[in-house]
């Protein structure tokens, strides 16, 4: 025998999920189930123009014909979407310029999630656009950013702010009838971000948006929508964590990103959602659609650390639409307990020399299943594109399964697509080795780890890098087995 | 230093040592020979702690310690370090970065601070320039992609950095021409002092003319069936194993 498995599932198990707790604010909820009037109401609350509510009426027609997808290699009861309420936004309404004029119990929760004004400082020049539940409650940096022509704000906001840029690019990457939690998502959206960078303007910060499900039973669904206009340059990051509940809840976000031409957009995600409890009780799903499109010489990166969710469904994608575009997709994700991910990505090649790089690495323990499913397409007209793939799986026991399904469609004989899969478990003979020069299993496994996942780490800002690493190091705890 | 008594193990139900005895004082370098399969890499892992082996019997007493009763960390940072036969490789984490949490380790066991980087490159550069490996860990993971003779002498070098005060070394010279040999020989030497302990295992003489042990014992079946002055290994080498063994039986 090596290791005490049953001694360490059990003190993981007794790890209460270090981000599990509840806000005590005063909500604004509406009664569960979804019809018409439901989303009449949504789109008034909001006070928004007709053309959007149409085009909420409009997806959720849609998404009345259609069925929940189940090719996905995941297994879990079907959400009833009649027994979830679509809107709930705390009752401060006022929308703040500090930090400091905010409601001291939203104040503790930001200090629990890591955003207290200490962090802000240590995190200089990260714009943080926080949501809760379903409302944005504050934003800074505005005015720093509002200099550049920068506009980051709450897609809410940008309804009214700039109706003509919402109204042009929204549903143009992910259209309504996309599929079945896109249309969902279109129909009954609350809040999220929306951002623009100018024509050739480097955007000076690191765009960060925090999103954190609050409401008992509440469903949440954040719209971003995120339009890189030519030449420009930008760096989001997206986190979040979610308080610990005993029923699922349903998350299911889409983020829309534009490139237009030489545009630059990299977009970086730590995903830690509540993942159920040890015994696979509870947690998130979370179904969500990620997508951009790169016009001419443009690039867009997306960078993700998934080690949350009950269920994963995520598949951010690129279409490579302009000459010379790039898409890059870099991905960690680790699955404990009875955690399932199907994750992976798109690169739709149209453009002539484009070229696209997947790097993933999953990491299963626990009884997990961890999938991989990937599609890169080089269409008919995408002279000279070029692909590399890289699939690496990594199991801590033997009850956990690593997945790889590579779907690959070439219709133009100068493509050059390269795959590269592994799939290897954790060597004792690593541990032992580590545990030799004096380091106890937890920091052997922490360093084994992030050095199997450096190559996408590596690829994360800075200050994401080492929340991450400390994120792979306590979703593994004594996992091996 | 380190007393074994009567130790049994087995791996897997397979039965390796049966009543080992060795003891080991501060300052001898003890050599462990003896004909393939009669158990002197598992002897290493015993000791070391690897949990594949299991101890059925006896006693090992570290420094006033009950050896057995410490797990495989405990164990190094009480001081003792295992040389491997075959490096493992660890992909992505830096070998600098690697000794430096593992020095900090044991250093905290002691109640000391984290090392100032400026001493630990010092040290780096000053433990490196032993076994000839200065310049060359930098931006590299763990064991990978170093040549056989690199491993062995990263295995010397990470012994000098985590100073020990029993090292065993297993089968080190395996797999090394002269030259490397020379080196990894004169790493070890240069560490040999009153307060320290070795137990070279090994196959070949040829080592042993470069590490002079101060005892010889012969490992066969499990047990140690001679043991001896720095010229048995002469006469191993010369008649081999088999007479040995024959006496025994």
């Amino acid at each position: 025998m090596a290791y005490e498995g049953d001694e360490l599932l059990e003190e993981v198990t007794k790890k209460e999920y270090e981000f599990g707790f509840v806000t005590d604010i005063e909500s604004d909820k509406i009664p569960n189930g979804l019809n018409e009037d439901v989303i009449r109401l949504i789109s008034s609350k909001k006070d928004e123009p007709k053309w959007l509510l149409d085009w909420r009426l409009d997806a959720f027609k849609s998404w009345k014909e259609m069925t929940e997808p189940e090719w996905a290699h995941v297994h879990y009861a079907k959400p009833d979407f009649q027994a979830i309420s679509y809107y709930s936004a705390p009752k401060q309404k006022v929308l703040l310029d500090s930090l400091d004029d905010v409601d001291p119990e939203l104040r503790k929760t930001m200090d629990k999630l890591g955003i207290s004004t200490e962090e802000q400082k240590r995190l200089q020049g990260v714009a943080v656009d926080f949501v809760m539940d379903s409302v944005s409650v504050a934003t800074s940096f505005k005015e720093k950013l509002g200099e550049l022509g920068i506009i980051f704000m709450s897609i809410s906001e940008a309804v009214k702010q700039h109706p003509e840029l919402v109204r042009k690019y929204i549903g143009s990457v992910v259209p309504q009838k996309d599929n079945f939690y896109a249309a969902l998502n279109s129909a009954v959206f609350t809040d999220g971000s929306f951002c623009y960078i100018p024509k050739g303007v480097r955007c000076p910060m690191e765009l960060s948006t925090y999103f954190r499900i609050n409401e008992a039973g509440t469903g949440q669904f954040e719209r971003t929508l995120l339009i890189a206009d030519e030449g420009s340059h930008v760096s989001y990051l997206e986190g979040c964590t979610a308080p610990q509940r005993d029923e699922n809840q349903l998350h299911a976000a889409v983020v829309e990103l534009v490139a237009l031409d030489d545009a630059e957009i990299k977009y970086s995600t730590v995903q830690n959602w509540y993942p159920g409890d040890a015994t696979g009780k509870g947690g998130i799903f979370n179904f969500v659609t990620k997508r951009g499109i790169c016009e001419k010489n443009a690039k867009i990166s997306w960078t993700q650390v998934e080690t949350g969710s009950a269920v994963t469904w995520k598949y951010p994608s690129c279409i490579l639409k302009g000459d010379n575009s790039v898409g890059e997709f870099y991905s960690v994700a680790v699955t404990n307990n009875y955690q399932q991910a199907d994750t992976g990505t798109k690169m739709i090649h149209i453009g002539k020399n484009t070229k696209s790089t997947i790097i993933s690495k999953g990491i299963s323990a626990g009884k997990s299943q961890n999938s991989y499913r990937g599609l890169v397409q080089i269409n008919k007209s995408a002279d000279n594109a070029r692909n590399f793939s890289q699939c690496d799986s990594l199991l801590m026991t033997d009850t956990s399964g690593a997945h790889t399904f590579p779907y690959i469609e070439v219709n133009n004989h100068t493509a050059k697509v390269e795959h590269e899969a592994t799939t290897s478990k954790i060597g004792e003979e690593q541990l032992f080795y580590c545990k030799q020069r004096g380091l106890n299993e937890e920091k052997a496994i922490s360093m084994i780890v992030n050095g199997y996942a450096k190559d996408v780490l590596n690829k994360l800002p800075m200050e994401f890098a080492v929340e991450a690493q400390k994120l792979l190091a306590i979703s593994l705890e004594g996992s091996v087995g | 230093m380190i007393s074994i008594k009567n130790l049994h193990a087995e791996v897997e139900g397979n039965k390796i040592l049966k009543g080992l005895n060795l003891e080991v004082k501060a300052g001898e370098v003890h050599a462990i020979m003896g004909p393939n399969g009669s158990g002197k890499s598992t002897l290493a892992s015993v000791l070391a702690g690897n949990e594949a082996y299991e101890v059925t019997e006896g006693s090992v007493d570290f420094d006033g310690a009950d050896l057995l009763d410490l797990d495989v960390d405990e164990r190094a940072k009480e001081g003792m370090f295992l040389a491997f036969q075959y490096p493992v490789e660890i992909p992505g984490v830096s070998n600098i970065n690697f000794l430096k949490a593992a020095l900090n380790e044991k250093r905290a066991h002691q109640g000391l601070e984290p090392i100032k980087a400026k001493d630990f490159l010092a040290l780096v550069q000053e433990k490196s320039e032993l076994v000839e490996l200065a310049g060359k860990l930098k931006n590299r993971s763990v064991n990978e992609g170093f040549s056989g003779g690199e491993k062995k002498r990263n295995e010397i070098f990470q012994m000098a950095m985590l100073d020990p005060k029993f090292a065993i070394l297993d089968e080190t010279d395996s797999g090394l021409d002269i030259d490397a040999l020379k080196v990894v020989s004169h790493g070890v030497n240069s560490m040999r002092s009153p307060e320290r302990a070795f137990l070279v295992i090994t196959h070949y003489q040829r080592l042993l003319d470069y590490i002079v042990p101060d005892f010889v014992h012969v490992l066969y079946n499990g047990k140690i069936i001679k043991t001896g002055p720095k010229e048995l290994a002469l006469e191993l080498e010369e008649k081999g194993y088999d007479w040995l063994i024959e006496e025994t039986v």
